[in-house]
């Protein structure tokens, strides 16, 4: 047939995406369950950490740097989770115009927050 | 002596005469061991020659007869009547490929895309002399492919593929699973080459891990699984080709 131009081959940078997607999926798979039954319900009920989670409390365990960290990759990674299925979504559903300015909007969306936490963290430490 | 009988409809198409694909409805005698395809083979025989479905094995080997049963993409040979019965049941040519005529679809695309992912061993260069005798593979080495080798190219993946049916560039998950099978070989040497397909938008990134293509998968090769396990290797092979571009 036409094999006499070779095809050319484009990689995909997915992975980086993909890559996001699937740490943030597994976070929020097995971590979002818990974070909201035990920030959601047992604690307001009184049922867990009496007196723990104060204020106090919790602005010290997000101004130290390895709690400063695991908000961050708690707000983040499931971000970039949800945006990414998001774009995906959009291409399932036949939203054919502007994949260029859905994926800068939707990966912009979780970039811009992710840097706004982490500024936010780093500034609450500095302080 | 109540002689039970099944509706069955048809979506027929020929071209020469009609410009876009209609019903057709038949009744057949009802066994509760006839297959969709015994049954079509009746329609032909005794109520309408005029129909045409691709069949060969009738045993879920050759891959010809895949046809859309009541919406699900089946083989015609492996599905029976008695699982159906007394509703009427509603026969389709398999979709996401272009109708060629009735139940037979034009499967060129699908060949094309099995042709591109180069579906045999390639040996490293200096490969050993025949008289070298056979290259050994553990069982363990076996089993990293067998599965992925049982596909029968009945098109069935395609057809449930919501991610084929957006757009047919995408390679899809039997050429996917055709090549995880050859680069899990211990005997192959053209990853390197395939790898170029798999990191493609229209490789690997082109699925979205539905799943659906597993489900119907007559002979249980799991092409959803062997894409993911390919999205794995083709997030190194882009770590790789950061430090080391070709």
């Amino acid at each position: 047939m036409n094999n006499n131009n070779e095809k050319k081959y484009i990689r995909s940078h997915e992975p980086v995406f993909w890559g996001l997607f699937g740490a943030g999926g597994t976070l929020t798979a097995f971590m979002t369950p818990v974070m909201i039954l035990i920030t959601g319900i047992l604690v307001p009920i009184g049922l867990f950490g009496e007196g723990k989670f104060n204020y106090q409390q919790i602005h010290q365990f997000a101004t130290s740097w390895y709690g400063a960290a695991i908000i961050l990759i708690l707000v983040a990674l499931p971000l970039w989770h949800t945006f990414h299925r998001i774009f995906h979504g959009l291409h399932d559903l036949g939203v054919k115009q502007g994949r260029d300015w859905q994926q800068v909007i939707c990966y912009g969306s979780a970039f811009a927050v992710t840097i706004f936490v982490l500024t936010l963290l780093l500034q609450m430490i500095a302080a | 002596m109540a002689n039970k009988t099944i509706k069955i409809e048809i979506l027929r198409y020929r071209p020469e005469q009609e410009d876009k694909p209609s019903p057709q409805l038949f009744e057949v005698p009802y066994s509760p061991d006839l297959t969709i395809l015994e049954a079509l083979q009746y329609i032909k025989d005794h109520l309408d020659s005029t129909i045409s479905f691709r069949w060969s094995c009738r045993m879920a080997i050759c891959g010809s007869c895949g046809l859309m049963v009541d919406g699900v993409p089946k083989l015609g040979c492996k599905t029976f009547l008695r699982d159906y019965f007394p509703n009427k049941i509603k026969l389709e040519a398999l979709a996401n490929f272009p109708i060629e005529r009735d139940l037979v679809v034009v499967m060129d695309d699908f060949i094309n895309k099995l042709e591109e992912i180069k579906p045999y061993i390639i040996p490293e260069d200096n490969t050993k002399c025949l008289s070298d005798g056979p290259h050994q593979q553990t069982p363990e080495k076996l089993a990293k492919y067998k599965q992925y080798s049982m596909c029968i190219n009945c098109g069935l993946c395609y057809a449930a593929c919501p991610q084929y049916a957006l757009d047919t560039k995408f390679t899809g998950p039997a050429a996917l699973a055709l090549l995880a099978r050859y680069n899990r070989d211990s005997r192959d040497a053209g990853s390197k080459q395939r790898m170029k397909i798999v990191n493609q938008e229209e490789g690997v990134w082109g699925c979205t891990f539905v799943g659906y293509c597993s489900v119907v998968c007559p002979k249980g090769v799991d092409p959803a699984a062997a894409i993911q396990l390919l999205k794995v290797e083709s997030s190194k092979d882009y770590l790789i080709g950061m430090f080391k571009p070709d």
